[in-house]
């Protein structure tokens, strides 16, 4: 098991982390009229995984570019805009449903493609790149849709979002699949190999001849398109292309990435550790709701989850370099 | 023959220029110290070999082929190789993963999924290179942030040869490393030179240089002003060349 741990570089804290914030959910949820924990329940498991996917993608795009030493923080503008985008094809223009997929993706990816371009070309540091982009895509997202939810998708759309195929909500099919295919690329193929390699040390990765410029690139496209597929599935879920879908949620996805035990200044990065990050999260703000605790305190809650994960990991690797 | 061949090698930043006409060859084979004053042109030399700075005047011919004209990726793929000193190592990535890094052999994920790095062919070969170096590492699964300075120095090695080099370049591969460790990445360079790899050692360190290499070159501004076999100088005389004393 410990093996299996490290091969993947998912932390075993994390795990630990996991399974103790289950434990203490399970006392503290309240009781249902039969008897039954609220948080033990089948159908909240599917609400926290249900929730847990909008962002659980929006971490795994954050995955990539952190362990590369960069930063994407326009990923939940990003997701609002991919949403409208979508949303505005299908319903305004009337174009055919898969045009919302397209519009959504296409919108994604062009937005990450920008912010790659950026880094790369005018050599601006991600941090203020994507802080631009939070506040362009953002705007953006409101012009498209005068400001108002672009409501009425059709059947085909709504199915990724609010079907249960074999009794399982489509978006946890999604979640999966593109997760284990981002754990491929991450984990096994030379690109995830030379991603880490850039964030470890970006002289390393040239005088093995990676062309760093190219690997960024496409880093922030994947970044974007990881945004567009949430914001599809967000647009699904609630039938309506929001503009302000997402805000705040590249605070949750940065969260669910840095507990997952991507490391903050790059070089150590793992899809299975961010997904456990992302249940942790998934844990704690269902749980808070079921104890029908305020959602500002929640956001206070995750905004201290993040400090202190990095708190912990820079005492671990000081500890390590002392040795 | 002489497997590398500079001659009249000039090269200016702005208005100062730092090689004055250099002429330098080296046999297949030889392991040569380049040593000089800080801003002698040592680095600025050698990455005209590699390639990294282009020259203003004057030709570079490699194993019989005119290169002056050539860039970085031709020139390695013709057998140069550089170990800078910093060693360029990913610190978190494993041992094994650093030797290969750039050009990680790949399958098919269940004879399906293309592009799987296939890292047990990594782990083995890497075990292969790290035993035939005899190099002391703890485990080539453990980061390379891990090992001591002497033990990254021949893993830096240990991935240039990978690359097959026929030309190894190494600046400042002892400088700080422990007495113990200069030891063990002096004998590698010996391994290399019994293996036919001519290696060009630039260095501060006299007493490494005495010890490794057959010859030495000083450039002084820019010029090559001494080339001396090693078993007919001395430490003095190399010194005075150094330092502008002779002559």
């Amino acid at each position: 098991m410990l093996k299996l741990l490290e091969r993947t570089h998912v932390r075993a804290e994390s795990l630990a982390v996991l399974l103790v914030l289950v434990v203490v959910m399970a006392i503290l949820s309240p009781v249902t009229g039969s008897g039954v924990r609220v948080f033990l329940t089948a159908n909240n498991f599917f609400n926290i995984i249900l929730a847990s996917a909008t962002f659980g993608i929006l971490a795994i795009g954050a995955t990539f570019v952190i362990s590369s030493a960069g930063i994407d923080l326009s990923l939940g503008s990003v997701l609002g805009l991919a949403s409208v985008t979508g949303a505005a094809l299908v319903v305004t223009l009337e174009l055919p449903w898969y045009f919302a997929i397209i519009g959504s993706l296409g919108a994604g990816a062009a937005a990450g493609a920008v912010n790659g371009f950026i880094i790369t070309r005018g050599h601006v540091p991600a941090f203020i790149v994507t802080l631009g982009m939070l506040g362009i895509a953002r705007g953006l997202a409101l012009i498209i849709s005068s400001g108002r939810g672009i409501y009425g998708l059709p059947e085909e759309i709504l199915f990724l979002g609010q079907a249960r195929p074999f009794g399982v909500p489509t978006p946890v099919f999604i979640m999966l699949f593109v997760a284990l295919a981002s754990h491929y690329v991450l984990a096994h193929t030379p690109f995830g190999h030379h991603t880490l390699a850039l964030g470890d040390n970006e002289n390393s990765a040239r005088a093995t001849g990676i062309n760093i410029r190219r690997q960024r690139m496409l880093l922030y496209t994947i970044s974007g398109l990881m945004a567009g597929i949430a914001g599809l599935i967000f647009t699904a879920r609630v039938n309506t292309g929001d503009p302000t879908a997402g805000l705040n949620y590249e605070l949750l996805a940065i969260t669910a990435a840095i507990i997952g035990g991507t490391n903050l200044f790059g070089g150590r990065g793992s899809i299975l550790g961010t997904m456990i990050g992302a249940l942790i999260m998934g844990v704690l703000q269902n749980g808070l709701n079921l104890m029908a605790v305020q959602a500002y305190y929640q956001q206070m809650a995750i905004g201290a989850v993040l400090i202190a994960a990095v708190w912990l990991d820079q005492i671990r690797t000081r500890g390590r370099s002392l040795q | 023959m002489s497997l590398l061949e500079l001659s009249g090698v000039e090269k200016s930043f702005g208005a100062v220029q730092v090689l004055h006409g250099v002429d330098l060859s080296v046999d297949a084979g030889e392991v040569i110290g380049l040593v000089g004053d800080n801003g002698a042109g040592k680095s600025t030399l050698m990455k005209t070999i590699t390639g990294v700075y282009t020259t203003d005047k004057g030709r570079i011919t490699f194993n019989g082929e005119d290169v002056t004209s050539r860039t970085p990726g031709e020139r390695r793929s013709s057998g140069i190789e550089m170990i800078y000193q910093d060693l360029a190592l990913a610190p978190q990535q494993d041992v094994a993963n650093n030797i290969f890094l750039g050009r990680e052999p790949t399958k098919r994920f269940l004879g399906v999924l293309p592009g799987f790095v296939d890292k047990s062919r990594i782990d083995l070969e890497a075990q292969e290179m790290v035993d035939r170096l005899g190099v002391h590492v703890p485990s080539i699964d453990i980061p390379v942030g891990m090992l001591s300075g002497g033990q990254q120095q021949t893993i830096a090695i240990a991935r240039a040869l990978t690359f097959k080099p026929k030309l190894v370049i190494m600046d400042e591969p002892t400088a700080a490393l422990a007495v113990r460790e200069v030891e063990s990445v002096l004998n590698l360079i010996r391994q290399m030179r019994d293996e036919g790899i001519t290696t060009i050692l630039i260095s501060h360190r006299l007493n490494d240089v005495f010890e490794a290499c057959g010859r030495i070159v000083v450039l002084r501004r820019g010029n090559v002003i001494a080339d001396l076999k090693r078993d007919e100088t001395d430490m003095a005389e190399v010194v005075s060349y150094i330092v502008g004393a002779h002559g």
